[in-house]
């Protein structure tokens, strides 16, 4: 079987294909001769800059921060390891006594690693934990402040914007607030939500944005640093972007980059509503056909507030997610079982048993995710071929001796 | 037919994954996950599992075009193979966790899980032949046999002796007709960039191939006496599972033997946590008996010459072996060696052959020389 051609693509969350408008950009720029390195005195330069300028101008205006705020990046990975290390060494260095770094245990693997990093090295986490529907509450980040010395001992907070993998959008007001209540600085990934969500990344001191997810080019990505943070740089040079991020600027794609943001925005409503139907259709068919599917974190029909409405997330009794997503390949439909992994092999994912979900019931899950090239057509396609992937997986599954 | 091409990241795997594709099977690669911990390139053992070499796995199966896939098999793999080595070791015998491997992950849970997702065969990078015969007295009236590669310097059919008749229905070993040399070149050919790559050597799951420190970290030091065949203590030794039938080295022996001659463990008994050590000439055995039998064909019947292989790269010996039980299982089986042969320990697989075809295995339960009792 052919494997690059794929008609059905359910997996818009791992990345989703650029928008033909971002190309035009990025080409555009990119044969544009004339421009220069963005940080040179002399006309290339400043032509140069001016591309990169105006893209910050229309970023910022779009995350609602101030362009000063805007700092480019390779995308979410880096973006969630520059805050959350640089903001810790900052804070640390600024009084010795904050030591501790409160993170939310469903946070995507950049920012989770970023933080057992920074435990090899003395700092402590305290985690807090979602509720069964993958919903981070105040109360909750509060006991964590509270907990474990108090907030005075705390270099940052961390709470995504929404997850990855189940989709819950968090609340992320109410979650700073709780924070800034004694000044401490609350960083947070929006890679997932923008786009879907309102995302106001005025309501925290960091904010992280990629391009892929967006339809924007890969490799690019926007830290939001408030103006009163001023986290250690991971990379030193030639001190761009307010020195927390040396290295020439990609004027192409940061101007890519500006074009996804301001689409995405501009777009946000509509784009929601249209997901959320395919969203519904795909969840109310799956769960037709096997009743014993359950969906995991908030889901509510229309609904595009407490769930993105991209993304569905399923969770099939007596099969391995690894077998669902196989047969459903074969069958020409992409999806995933999770967040993807380096090495490949499937382990139960940590989003899930944060949310109390038993071990056994997390191995299988599969999260099919909808985006701007998605039609009912992919849903159809879906349902279609999901009864007999559920039942080679479940063969798979009981030749494996696994329980039903 | 659609075939799982079971990719470890290695040379063979690859060749034959891409062998399958052009004899037009519809070909899947699946990498196997087997270490418990493949978090970094360096963990994990060296020629299996590591993250590099399912990343090798991958450009090859992207390279031919095909899916692929890793599917974890570490906790079966950890119950049967790895916790049965250790528990073998811990009661004295000498297990061969490669047999282990093929008989309950490779031909067992990778070929049902396969199976189960529709598939209809299983094909490895294993230098061995399949060659079908016509049989009236099987329904169909064709019968699969294994046969020894023809490459006897790579030829891996002992490891495969654990398969039996419908496990061998539904398996492919692509490589049986080539030698190791050719192999590489075939995959220099195909722009494989796992052309170069070493062989994997010695066990999978011990990184760095200290077989009895890694052991003694499982089943600690345990010190009991070194005897000779009199009983008489000559020194001390660690822990009586640490030490095989044939070995010479280590034993740490500070009293030389009468005659200056070396000396060999001769056996060992973990029971009583005793290590027995004599001279060469009482290595010698001529007799092996076996339980664990594993049929690749028909159950032989009565008395059969047979050549008999007990490690995976050993001379074949004729010899005549006897089943006892009939065809019930569970069944033992004698095997009378034409000429002694040195150094087999409990636990070993004898894998008997009929020519170039295996008739099938037994694990070793006792060993001795006629005119002598079995001990």
């Amino acid at each position: 079987m052919p494997a690059s051609a794929h008609p059905v693509y359910l997996d818009h969350a791992a990345t989703t294909p650029v928008l033909a408008e971002v190309v035009d950009v990025v080409t555009r720029t990119m044969r544009d001769t004339s421009l220069g390195n963005a940080a040179s005195l002399h006309a290339p330069g400043r032509a140069a800059r001016r591309v990169v300028e105006e893209s910050r101008e229309r970023i910022a205006e779009a995350l609602c921060v101030t362009p000063s705020e805007v700092v480019f990046t390779s995308g979410g990975t880096e973006g969630d390891n520059l805050a959350v290390k640089g903001t810790y060494a900052a804070r640390r260095a600024a009084d010795p006594r904050r030591d501790r770094v409160v993170v939310s245990g469903i946070e995507h693997h950049a920012v989770l690693d970023a933080v057992e990093h920074l435990v090899r090295g003395g700092a402590r986490v305290t985690w807090v934990e979602p509720d069964p529907d993958g919903v981070v509450s105040p109360h909750a980040l509060r006991a964590a402040l509270e907990a474990d010395g108090g907030p005075g001992t705390v270099a940052l907070v961390s709470v995504m914007w929404a997850n990855n993998e189940v989709g819950t959008v968090q609340p992320v007001a109410a979650l700073a607030a709780e924070a800034h209540a004694h000044g401490i600085p609350v960083h947070s990934d929006a890679v997932q939500a923008l786009g879907q969500v309102p995302v106001d990344l005025s309501a925290v001191d960091l904010g992280v944005v990629t391009g892929h997810k967006i339809g924007g080019p890969v490799g690019t990505g926007v830290l939001t640093v408030g103006r009163d943070q001023a986290p250690e740089p991971l990379a030193h040079g030639g001190g761009q972007e307010r020195g927390l991020r040396s290295g020439t600027l990609d004027a192409a794609g940061v101007a890519g980059l500006a074009e996804a943001v301001a689409l995405a925005v501009a777009r946000r409503a509509e784009h929601a509503a249209r997901l959320a139907s395919l969203r519904d259709a795909l969840i109310g068919g799956a769960l037709t056909i096997d009743p014993t599917i359950t969906v995991s974190g908030a889901w509510a029909p229309d609904d595009t507030t407490r769930r993105l409405p991209s993304n569905a997330h399923l969770r099939v009794p007596g099969c391995e997610g690894d077998s669902l997503l196989y047969l459903l390949d074969a069958a020409g439909v992409a999806c995933s079982t999770g967040s993807a992994c380096t090495a490949g092999v499937p382990r139960p994912s940590h989003v899930l048993l944060a949310m109390g979900v038993p071990e056994e019931q997390a191995r299988g899950a599969l999260r099919l995710t909808l985006g701007h090239t998605s039609t009912p057509a992919d849903v159809e396609a879906f349902l279609a071929a999901l009864p007999q992937a559920l039942e080679g997986a479940r063969r798979a599954h009981a030749a494996a001796g696994g329980r039903p | 037919m659609r075939v799982v091409a079971a990719m470890s990241g290695g040379v063979d795997s690859a060749v034959a994954a891409a062998r399958m594709l052009d004899a037009g099977h519809e070909v899947v690669g699946v990498h196997l996950a087997l270490a418990q911990s493949a978090a970094t390139l360096r963990e994990s053992a060296r020629g299996c599992c590591t993250i590099e070499d399912a990343g090798d796995a991958r450009r090859v199966a992207d390279r031919l075009g095909i899916p692929f896939y890793v599917w974890d098999m570490a906790e079966r793999f950890r119950e049967d193979v790895v916790e049965d080595f250790v528990s073998e070791y811990a009661a004295g015998r000498t297990p061969n966790p490669c047999l282990r491997c093929n008989e309950k992950i490779k031909f067992a849970a990778l070929l049902d899980k396969a199976l189960a997702l529709g598939f209809d065969a299983v094909a490895t990078g294993h230098y061995a032949q399949v060659v079908e015969v016509t049989d009236p007295a099987v329904p169909g009236g064709l019968r699969r046999e294994l046969r020894r590669a023809v490459d006897p310097a790579k030829d891996q059919s002992y490891v495969l002796g654990v398969l039996d008749a419908d496990q061998l229905a539904r398996s492919f070993f692509p490589l049986g007709d080539s030698t190791k040399p050719q192999i590489r070149e075939e995959a220099a050919a195909r722009g494989f960039s796992v052309a170069k790559k070493p062989d994997s050597h010695d066990i999978c799951f011990i990184a760095d191939g200290d077989t009895r420190g890694w052991l003694a970290g499982r089943l600690g030091e345990r010190p009991g006496p070194i005897v000779d065949v009199d009983g008489t203590v000559l020194g001390e030794h660690g822990g009586a599972h640490g030490y095989t039938v044939g070995q010479r080295r280590g034993l740490g022996l500070k009293v030389p033997a009468a005659d200056g001659s070396p000396r060999y463990v001769v056996s060992t008994d973990t029971r009583t946590n005793t290590v027995v050590v004599g001279p060469e000439e009482l290595l010698g055995v001529d007799v092996i008996e076996g339980d664990h039998l594993r049929w690749c064909g028909p159950v032989p019947v009565g008395e059969q010459r047979v050549g008999a292989q007990v490690r995976a790269h050993g001379q074949e010996i004729p010899a005549t072996a006897l089943v006892e039980g009939g065809d019930g299982i569970p069944g033992r089986v004698r095997v009378h060696l034409d000429e002694r042969v040195r150094g087999v320990a409990p636990g070993q697989s004898v894998v008997l052959y009929a020519g170039t075809r295996v008739v099938g295995s037994a694990t070793i339960a006792a060993t001795g020389s006629r005119g002598a009792a079995v001990d």
